[in-house]
């Protein structure tokens, strides 16, 4: 469905300085999966989902890597071209402030149309409206929404109608970055119920779920990859990212998880001390050394490899799986 | 038995209304409080239930409709600039959006003195000014050197987010409301803001008042607990009582759409 191999790029900002925020990251999407991307702030989340697009600007630039979407491979592809054959068709990208990004001025229905023809000019407005009302209905959104002005709706309203918006015209793929985060619970479940809605009738056929919610994450997507400045440090299925995280990133993020659930008062939040590298000038060894409790003199020599475990999962970590596991049990007691 | 601690902030029948005849909204409605000293609040709510709008009452930022405001036991006077400007030495807020707590054309060392020049500093030798901006960043894992001479939007929202705590460092207020201060952020410096914020209540001693729809935050963080539906509060208690055995529909609902780790998240409600 959706190949990155070793996916690196950058950002030149104004004083001529490379910052490399997505570094060598390969992931696949199989069709029907759905996969979650957590991680700190600034580590790279909204750059993979661009960059994994081919959608390249500036600052944004592409470096090295192939993007293979249905077997063909985009990356050398112009911004332009990307927009006209890839966007909203092939891939449907819901940015972080989506919500403020809507014209005030238009009425929802126009944007739809906008959408459309610029795909396809010869499709009437008539035919723009009745594909509008039947999608938003079956997605359980009233039709009246399609002629109202964004100011008028909800924030967990206009959120919806901005994901109805994005899968006009059923892309294969949809990435959906912070779509809930500004919500209050209940919205927020609306949301992500009508994602899970997307994925099991077929509108679109795999998804990548960006958000620093992990219990969120936990509930909509098959499998969880967490990023540490700009690298990939751990993939997994989704219950096994949450209930066994190798490394020891992965491990402290599990560990600051929240729930209203008997027993939380008494635990303490594992906050994890300093601050992640400047990405202008990572150090050479593991990223995450100067704040790992199991740091070991080998972390800092060379970059450590991502580990293939035989089950699918992989980590970036020297110490052994079984070894990591013994060190968080003792931690544990 | 009656409460023996002493009130820090109490409400009677505080109302606020926006707008007049059929566009009149009731933002706040005839709610009582009362705040003891030391004490963890939450205040939690769907969006639009009226929380911000209670915050800024208490903050003296826009008037009280109906209702009278108590601070220590007496009635809260902010009749004028300079009654206002004391008040606000003793209750400070940090905001949802970090952008607002700062004005954006200020340096960060000029936000931080400040904080030293309402706390009465302001004739301090520099020297002395510069330790304590140095204390306080450090309190927050934020270097004063690399931060002089840059304007807060240049930091990312996680050093921003420090950065408000540093200032209320400086401040010491009694009162510290808390309106979002983690909702924009990562679970782990989530916890580590809330770390700073609870060691900070216990160095100076302020009740800190939080204001959420993260219930999870709310029942980590507080003793008590007030749950807000349309201006009201329909539920308080302590946090246990509320989270662990809600009487109050609506109480029920927000706590049944967290999403859940532990048990089956029912998506058929909504
Ligand atoms: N236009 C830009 N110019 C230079 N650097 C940038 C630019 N945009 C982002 N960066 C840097 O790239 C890194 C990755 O940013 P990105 O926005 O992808 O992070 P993120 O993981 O999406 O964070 P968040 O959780 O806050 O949305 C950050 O260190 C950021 O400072
Ligand atoms: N300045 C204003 N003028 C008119 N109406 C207002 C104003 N400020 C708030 N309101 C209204 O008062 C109600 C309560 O708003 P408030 O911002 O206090 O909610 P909130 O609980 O803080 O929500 P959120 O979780 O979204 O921050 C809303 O209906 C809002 O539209
Ligand atoms: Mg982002
Ligand atoms: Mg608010």
């Amino acid at each position: 469905m959706l190949e990155v191999r070793e996916l690196t790029t950058k950002y030149i900002t104004r004083f001529k300085e490379d910052i490399y925020a997505v570094d060598h990251v390969s992931l696949k999407i199989e069709e029907g999966r759905s996969l979650g991307i957590a991680g700190e702030s600034g580590c790279g989340k909204s750059t993979l989902a661009l960059s994994l697009m081919g959608y390249y600007f500036p600052p944004l630039h592409y470096t090295s890597g192939d993007i293979i979407i249905d077997g063909t491979n985009i990356s050398g592809m112009k911004a332009d071209d990307v927009r006209k054959s890839i966007l909203g068709r092939e891939i449907a990208y819901i940015p972080q402030a989506a919500l403020n990004a809507l014209n005030p001025t238009q009425k929802i229905i126009r944007f739809i149309e906008d959408v459309v023809k610029a795909h396809d000019p010869t499709v009437t407005k008539d035919e723009i409206y009745e594909m509008a009302r039947g999608l938003f209905e079956s997605l359980g959104l009233p039709a009246e929404v399609l002629q109202k002005y964004p100011v008028e709706l909800s924030g967990g309203m206009k959120q919806r109608t901005v994901i109805a918006i994005s899968v006009i015209l059923r892309p294969q793929v949809l990435i959906a970055d912070e779509p809930s985060s500004a919500l209050d619970v209940t919205s927020q479940k609306m949301v992500i119920k009508m994602l899970r809605n997307l994925m099991d009738n077929g509108y679109v056929k795999a998804m990548i779920f960006i958000t620093h919610e992990l219990p969120l994450l936990y509930n909509v997507t098959d499998d969880i990859m967490v990023m540490y400045a700009g690298q990939i440090v751990e993939k997994a299925p989704a219950h096994e990212a949450v209930f066994d995280p190798l490394h020891p990133y992965s491990k402290g993020l599990m560990g600051s998880i929240i729930v209203p659930e008997e027993g939380l008062r008494d635990v303490k939040l594992a906050a994890i001390p300093g601050t992640p590298p400047n990405l202008k000038n990572p150090p050479k060894g593991c990223r995450f050394a100067a704040r790992c409790k199991y740091v070991r003199p080998e972390c800092r020599v060379q970059s450590i490899q991502l580990r293939e475990l035989e089950n699918g999962r992989s980590y970036r970590c020297v110490i052994g799986e079984d070894e990591l596991r013994e060190l968080y049990a003792r931690e544990a007691e | 038995m009656a409460d023996q601690r002493k009130s820090c902030l109490t409400g009677k029948g505080v109302t606020k209304e926006f707008g007049f005849g059929r566009t009149k909204t009731v933002a706040v409605d005839n709610v009582d409080f009362d705040f003891k000293e030391g004490e963890v609040i939450s205040i939690v709510g769907e969006s639009g239930s009226g929380k911000t709008t209670l915050a800024k009452m208490l903050l003296g930022l826009i008037s009280v409709t109906k209702g009278d405001i108590y601070f220590q036991g007496e009635p809260r006077d902010i009749s004028s600039q300079r009654k206002r400007r004391t008040y606000w030495t003793q209750i400070q807020a940090i905001f949802q959006d970090p952008f607002a707590s700062y004005n954006i054309f200020n340096k960060i060392d000029s936000v931080l003195l400040d904080c030293i020049k309402m706390r009465g500093g302001a004739r301090l030798p520099y020297e002395q000014k510069v330790e304590m901006m140095t204390e306080a960043c450090s309190f927050v894992n934020l270097k004063f050197a690399e931060l002089t001479n840059k304007y807060p939007f240049e930091l990312s929202g996680g050093q921003q987010q420090r950065l408000m705590i540093a200032r209320i460092f400086l401040l010491k207020p009694k009162v510290l409301i808390a309106d979002e201060p983690t909702s924009m952020i990562d679970a782990c410096s989530r916890a580590t803001i809330l770390d700073m914020l609870m060691s900070l209540r216990n160095e100076v001693g302020m009740t800190p008042i939080f204001i959420t729809h993260d219930i999870g935050l709310a029942y980590y963080v507080s003793d008590t607990v007030y749950i807000m539906e349309k201006g009201k509060f329909v539920e308080s208690g302590s946090a246990d009582d509320v989270i662990l055995r809600p009487q109050q529909p609506y109480t029920k609902r927000l706590i049944n759409d967290v999403p859940k780790i532990y048990e089956e998240w029912d998506l058929s409600t909504v």
